[in-house]
């Protein structure tokens, strides 16, 4: 139990420092934040490599997670990119 | 030497640097001048934890090719797609990002979960991102107009039943499974009713409040990223899924704030249900057309324009043209400002990535708040395919159902062009005064023909 009181604290506290870090984003950035922000939630990739593959159907889970978080991080960071080189100063 | 021998140990401080990163990256994502700079730092960081994380899979040449494959797919999806259907493919990557979760969370399931704890993470973890799967998918579909599924439909009222079906299954799995242990199979129905429930969440919800939406799910996709972390005692699962909670979660605040709304109102009611007969059904008068022509003539001698665009230059494809018009009204010594409101659109700062793209520098667009207090000032204000933020009623009239949202006050400005295809109500349904107001003057017709042909006239 104690390792996930202690896991649950990074989570508050992550959460507390997210809310803190981006609060006064200006409306330019609300779609390149988002789309950036999706792509970091890509980071169930690490999670999905560590699956067990142990029977076919377990295999098959693994992959396809493997498979749809990676499309999920480099469509993510590419789309972002490709956006915010749009933005321009006068 | 003793803990670096072991491999979880170094994955460990690995993950706390790339940890880091993730902070600066979406700290430096927020602010226009490093924004491209913290994307990048973001995707070091994902590539630092991927890398550490490859090394010792059980099943590498599995897992190692579902990377190569999703790297294509994703790699192409990004590089091809047009950047005027950027919210339905934010949300497509977000569903997937979701389908990710929902997947580990059945694979742990499988594994057998070792005590209460981890099974309620389980459930947990399993609705919140298959909801976010198929709910991205809906939104997805309504973004790119592949489905037109009206809110009163039987189709929407069946998918919404069952989304409150599966929230009361989920908390049955949750609670009472572990207890009672069920003759039945209760996880395969879980599985189905979180997909389906996820399709009941987002149809019923209209195109007006998508941007809403789409923060929401975007925020869903971070907490179930980080609830697997929990999960699997992963802590760059947890900070970097954590952080995309709180960025969805501001976003979502901030278009809920922008429309005057509670985000229960949004999900759960609609404007359908809450608008009773408030607006007023008095005489509003005629409105007054003007010609191409005249609306040049006008434009020609403005001191400063003002352009509002809404939903409407999406959907017209206006934007390069709208470029072209604000140039030739500068090269003619007018000051040009483009007033963007923060709900304008079908997702966050919609109408800022259109503009972007057409060029236009974003330090001439300008928020409500810096606008309305010089609104006098201006001698025309142009509204392009916009209704609902330009709406007077939300200031003059309490009984509105939009009274109170904060809106770009037009209606202040000398003179008002208002472009638009017809008479007909915007999204909130509700008919907009400022189209009877002296100072209007309605530009009906295509968005794009009427820019144009103005246009053209200052090219003549």
């Amino acid at each position: 139990m104690e390792i996930y009181m202690l896991l649950g604290f990074v989570l508050i506290l992550s959460i507390y420092l997210g809310l803190e870090l981006i609060s006064k984003v200006p409306s330019t950035l609300h779609t390149p934040l988002m789309s950036g922000a999706n792509a970091i939630s890509g980071i169930a990739l690490v999670g999905a490599l560590v699956l067990s593959t142990d029977t076919n159907l377990q295999g098959a889970i693994a992959f396809l997670a493997v498979l749809f978080a990676s499309i999920n991080v480099f469509g993510g960071y590419l789309v972002t990119n490709r956006m915010l080189k749009m933005f321009k100063k006068k | 030497m003793g803990i670096f021998n072991d491999i979880t140990a170094i994955q460990n401080i690995i993950y706390i640097v790339a940890s880091i990163l993730f902070i600066s990256g979406i700290k430096m994502l927020g602010k226009e001048d490093t924004a491209v700079k913290g994307n990048f730092l973001s995707a070091l960081a994902m590539f630092i934890a991927v890398s550490v994380t490859v090394v010792d899979v059980v099943n590498p040449v599995v897992l190692i090719s579902g990377i190569a494959l999703g790297a294509i797919i994703g790699s192409t999806i990004a590089l091809k797609v047009k950047m005027t259907s950027i919210p339905e493919m934010v949300a497509l990557f977000n569903g997937f990002g979701g389908l990710a979760t929902f997947l580990i969370a059945w694979s742990e399931f499988n594994s057998i979960p070792d005590n209460l704890f981890q099974h309620i993470l389980v459930m947990t973890t399993l609705y919140i991102g298959g909801v976010t799967f198929t709910g991205s998918l809906v939104a997805y579909a309504k973004l790119a107009e592949k489905i037109k599924i009206a809110k009163t439909s039987i189709i929407t009222k069946f998918f919404t039943t069952i989304f409150y079906i599966s929230l009361a299954f989920l908390l049955y799995s949750v609670f009472v499974t572990p207890a009672i242990v069920p003759t039945f199979d209760f996880f395969t129905i879980l599985l189905v009713l979180t997909l389906l429930g996820g399709i009941g969440f987002v149809l019923p919800i209209g195109g007006g409040d998508m941007p809403v939406v789409i923060s929401l799910l975007n925020s869903f996709s971070g907490i179930a990223a980080a609830f697997a972390g929990l999960l699997l005692l992963n802590n760059v699962l947890i900070v970097a899924g954590s952080l995309v909670g709180a960025s969805g979660l501001i976003l979502t605040v901030i278009m809920a704030k922008a429309m005057n709304r509670s985000i229960s109102n949004i999900l759960f009611v609609g404007y359908a249900s809450s608008s009773s007969k408030s607006s007023s059904s008095e005489d509003q008068g005629e409105v007054s057309p003007i010609s191409v022509s005249d609306a040049y003539l006008i434009l020609e001698s403005a001191s400063s324009v003002l352009i509002i665009p809404g939903y409407g230059m999406a959907v017209a494809q206006a934007q390069h043209v709208v470029r072209e018009l604000g140039e030739l009204l500068e090269e003619n010594g007018t000051e040009v400002k483009y007033g963007i409101h923060p709900v304008a659109g079908r997702m966050p700062g919609h109408m800022n990535v259109l503009l972007a793209e057409a060029n236009v520098p974003y330090d001439v667009l300008a928020e409500p708040d810096d606008i309305n207090p010089i609104m006098d000032s201006v001698d025309v204000a142009v509204v392009i395919g916009a209704n609902d933020v330009v709406n007077p009623s939300a200031t003059e009239e309490p009984g509105s159902p939009i009274y109170g949202m904060p809106i770009i006050e037009v209606h202040n400005a000398k003179t008002v062009f208002v472009l638009k295809r017809s008479m007909s109500a915007g999204f909130a349904g509700v008919q907009n005064p400022l189209f009877f107001k002296q100072n209007t003057r309605m530009l009906f017709g295509d968005a794009k023909e009427s820019i144009g042909g103005l246009v053209s006239e200052f090219k003549d």
